[in-house]
């Protein structure tokens, strides 16, 4: 019998993992995909309470599919930003963004 | 009464039931074999489809075609695949070596992918999906990945350059796609394949909705990057766009995927707009069914050779205004005016309905021409206007003579 | 052990090697593409959960678009053909050391919650979850309104996303 204890420990992993990728890496697209990583992990958490809790009421697929939305949004003027820097200042180092001008 | 290919997994079923396998065990080695036998089907006819796109360009340019290896040339597919498997295999120095022999074998995966859902008979489906369309839209999308794997893999700026446009192109037509692949699911009340088939009972989607199946034909081209979308493969141009560093058999298989996607599509749209399986006599001997549905989706495939072979290539300013400015719109109009009069005459007698429809297709059409007549009436004059010409004054010819 | 308990391990260690294979990749498209099968495990754990509709969503939306939209972001800012070395900035264990803190920390707190070792409810078949969704999505008693602002939340980002990335001529 797979508990909900496995999902909920699964999703609590990527997690983490995702936020490593945020704090530790320099290259502005690869904190991108730390984020990413995060919210699939809350995607997961969602459709696993939905799963164990309340199957019967539709409220956590409505909420993932929300939050689909909002990240595919998040992404799209993220990337847009990251390659407008790279165009001004030539890199995309998180380490070398540091000065809101020169 | 059953169809041949029923009987005999119930058979296979009881067999190993009765040497005492568990039934999950069973399950799983069933599911295995008919994976087995579909994509084992499929390409079996992917051979056949290298004779049949040969035979039939020749016919179009006027020419015979292959006719000296066996009786009409039906060898020589075989041929084709001994040279493919005989040639060199070359990687690129500096290719990345895993993504770039990943690359073929996704192209080829996905198209196999998409022969799970199409059902070909009232009792033979792969796998029975209540988002099947959305599935088929999942499987397009991975393509695209597929696509940029081989690009970036080869270490060649002209795979990358081609890879992007492809890539650009194939982006860009999944939204015309996706809004008209929702009429028919607006018709039937469904997204699983196998219900939309059920549900053309007396009259196919295609009379109910043609703008829509005109729709997903045209886009279906433009996903596959057939001609006359074929810029990012243009041999002239830039020379074969994404595959150029593939030799040998992995190139077949890019060869033999593009083809058995054509025909992959045929079956789709031969599934949601053609009725798919339907045809006489096609519940009482289901197996009549898997002969309909390939007759229909050679069909398709024709035309789609036809249009190949006809049309020059478009430029790729104007295949992304087509699609932006064109279909896109049209879409978004045939779906809202689609689900409104869906809702409207879903009481009404059945003529009406289907009265109803057709008049309103008819009726987009012909305002959508008329639009377009008058767009191409105001640029023609604005073209055909004289142009203003600097004319050099009469006097200074004299004043400067010595 | 059940078949299913099999197939959630291969998935979530597939998944979670995945995305430790993308965050300390040194190649960025590696990233990208250990990102996309990681993307998948996440599809196949929704299916595991009977969203069917949410996995095929998830490959459309997240492999389908968003990944093709990192990998395109990637390639054109590149300076080099290969990548500079250094990926990996030079706090890393403090990183490490959070995340793995936190981890432990969600650990605890959740299994100190009552319903942390709920066991499977068995889904009726009454309503197709698909069709449920549907219409919670549209119903003015349920979720049209987030539904709406997330379409014009969209629409904000197409924009947005235009105009930042515009070429000054």
């Amino acid at each position: 019998m797979i508990t909900l204890s496995w999902y909920l420990i699964f999703s609590a992993a990527l997690f983490c993992i995702g936020l490593f990728g945020v704090l530790a890496r320099k290259n502005a697209i690869a904190i991108f995909i730390g984020i990413e990583l995060m919210l699939n992990a809350v995607n997961v958490n969602l459709v696993a309470f939905w799963r164990y809790i309340a199957p019967e009421a539709i409220t956590g697929q409505a909420f993932a599919v929300l939050v689909f939305a909002v990240a595919a949004a998040e992404v799209a003027v993220g990337l847009a930003l990251v390659i407008s820097i790279y165009r001004r200042r030539n890199t995309v180092n998180a380490d070398e963004i540091d000065m809101l001008k020169f | 009464m059953g169809d041949p290919v029923t009987l005999i997994a119930q058979w296979l079923e009881n067999l190993m039931l009765g040497w005492g396998l568990a039934p999950q065990a069973v399950n799983l080695i069933m599911t295995v074999i008919g994976v087995v036998v579909i994509a084992v089907f499929v390409l079996v006819i992917d051979i056949f489809l290298v004779w049949v796109e040969r035979k039939v360009v020749a016919r179009f340019q006027d020419r015979l075609g292959p006719n000296r290896l066996g009786p009409f040339g039906l060898i020589q597919p075989v041929a084709d695949v001994i040279k493919l498997l005989i040639k060199e295999d070359i990687t690129p120095v500096g290719a990345d070596r895993f993504v770039y022999n990943m690359a073929p074998v996704m192209a080829l995966a996905t198209v196999l992918m998409l022969w799970a859902v199409i059902p070909m008979a009232p009792t033979i489906v792969g796998s029975d999906i209540n988002v099947g369309v959305l599935y088929v839209v999942a499987i397009g999308a991975i393509s695209t990945l597929g696509i940029i794997m081989a690009g970036w893999s080869s270490n060649n700026k002209y795979a990358l350059l081609g890879a992007f446009r492809m890539v650009a192109q194939m982006v860009s037509y999944e939204v015309p796609m996706v809004i008209a692949l929702l009429v028919p699911v607006i018709l039937a009340g469904t997204m699983g394949i196998n219900a939309i088939v059920d549900a053309q009972s007396p009259v196919w989607f295609v009379v109910l909705a043609p703008i829509a199946a005109v729709i997903v034909f045209l886009t279906s081209i433009a996903e596959l990057g057939r001609a006359p979308f074929d810029m990012v493969e243009a041999e002239s141009e830039i020379v074969a766009g994404f595959h150029i560093e593939y030799t040998g058999m992995k190139f077949g298989m890019f060869y033999a995927g593009e083809l058995l996607h054509a025909l992959t599509v045929g079956g789709i749209i031969s599934s949601l707009f053609l009725g798919g399986w339907r045809g006489p006599g096609a519940e009482a001997i289901p197996i009549l069914g898997v002969g309909y549905l390939f007759i229909k989706a050679f069909f398709i495939y024709w035309v789609i050779m036809w249009l190949k072979y006809s049309l020059p290539r478009l430029r790729i300013d104007h295949m992304l205004g087509f699609n932006w400015k064109f279909l896109t719109p049209l879409s978004l109009v045939v779906v809202i005016v689609t689900a409104i009069l869906q809702k409207v005459l879903v009481t009404s007698p059945y003529w009406l309905y289907v009265a109803g429809m057709l008049v309103a297709n008819v009726l987009i059409a012909w305002i959508t021409l008329l639009i377009l007549r008058s767009r191409a009436r105001t640029e023609r004059k604005r073209v055909a206007e004289p142009r203003p010409v600097a004319a050099p004054p009469s006097t200074t010819v004299s004043s400067t003579t010595p | 052990m059940t078949g299913m308990h099999f197939v959630f391990l291969i998935v979530a260690v597939i998944t979670l090697g995945a995305a430790l294979m993308a965050v300390t990749s040194r190649n960025m498209v590696h990233a990208a593409l250990w990102l996309i099968l990681a993307l998948f495990g996440v599809a196949i754990t929704f299916a595991i959960l009977n969203a069917g509709f949410l996995a095929v969503a998830q490959v459309i939306i997240y492999i389908g678009a968003i990944s093709i939209l990192m990998i395109f972001a990637i390639m054109m800012t590149r300076r080099l053909i290969a990548d500079a070395g250094g990926q990996i900035s030079s706090n890393w264990p403090w990183a490490a050391l959070i995340a793995v803190v936190l981890f432990g920390g969600l650990w605890w707190l959740l299994s100190s919650w009552g319903g942390f070792n709920t066991t499977l409810p068995s889904i009726s078949a009454r309503a197709d979850p698909l069709v449920e969704l549907g219409q919670a999505l549209v119903s003015p008693s349920a979720y049209i309104i987030p539904f709406e602002v997330a379409s014009v939340l969209l629409l904000a980002a197409l924009i947005g996303a235009i105009i930042i990335a515009w070429e000054r001529k």
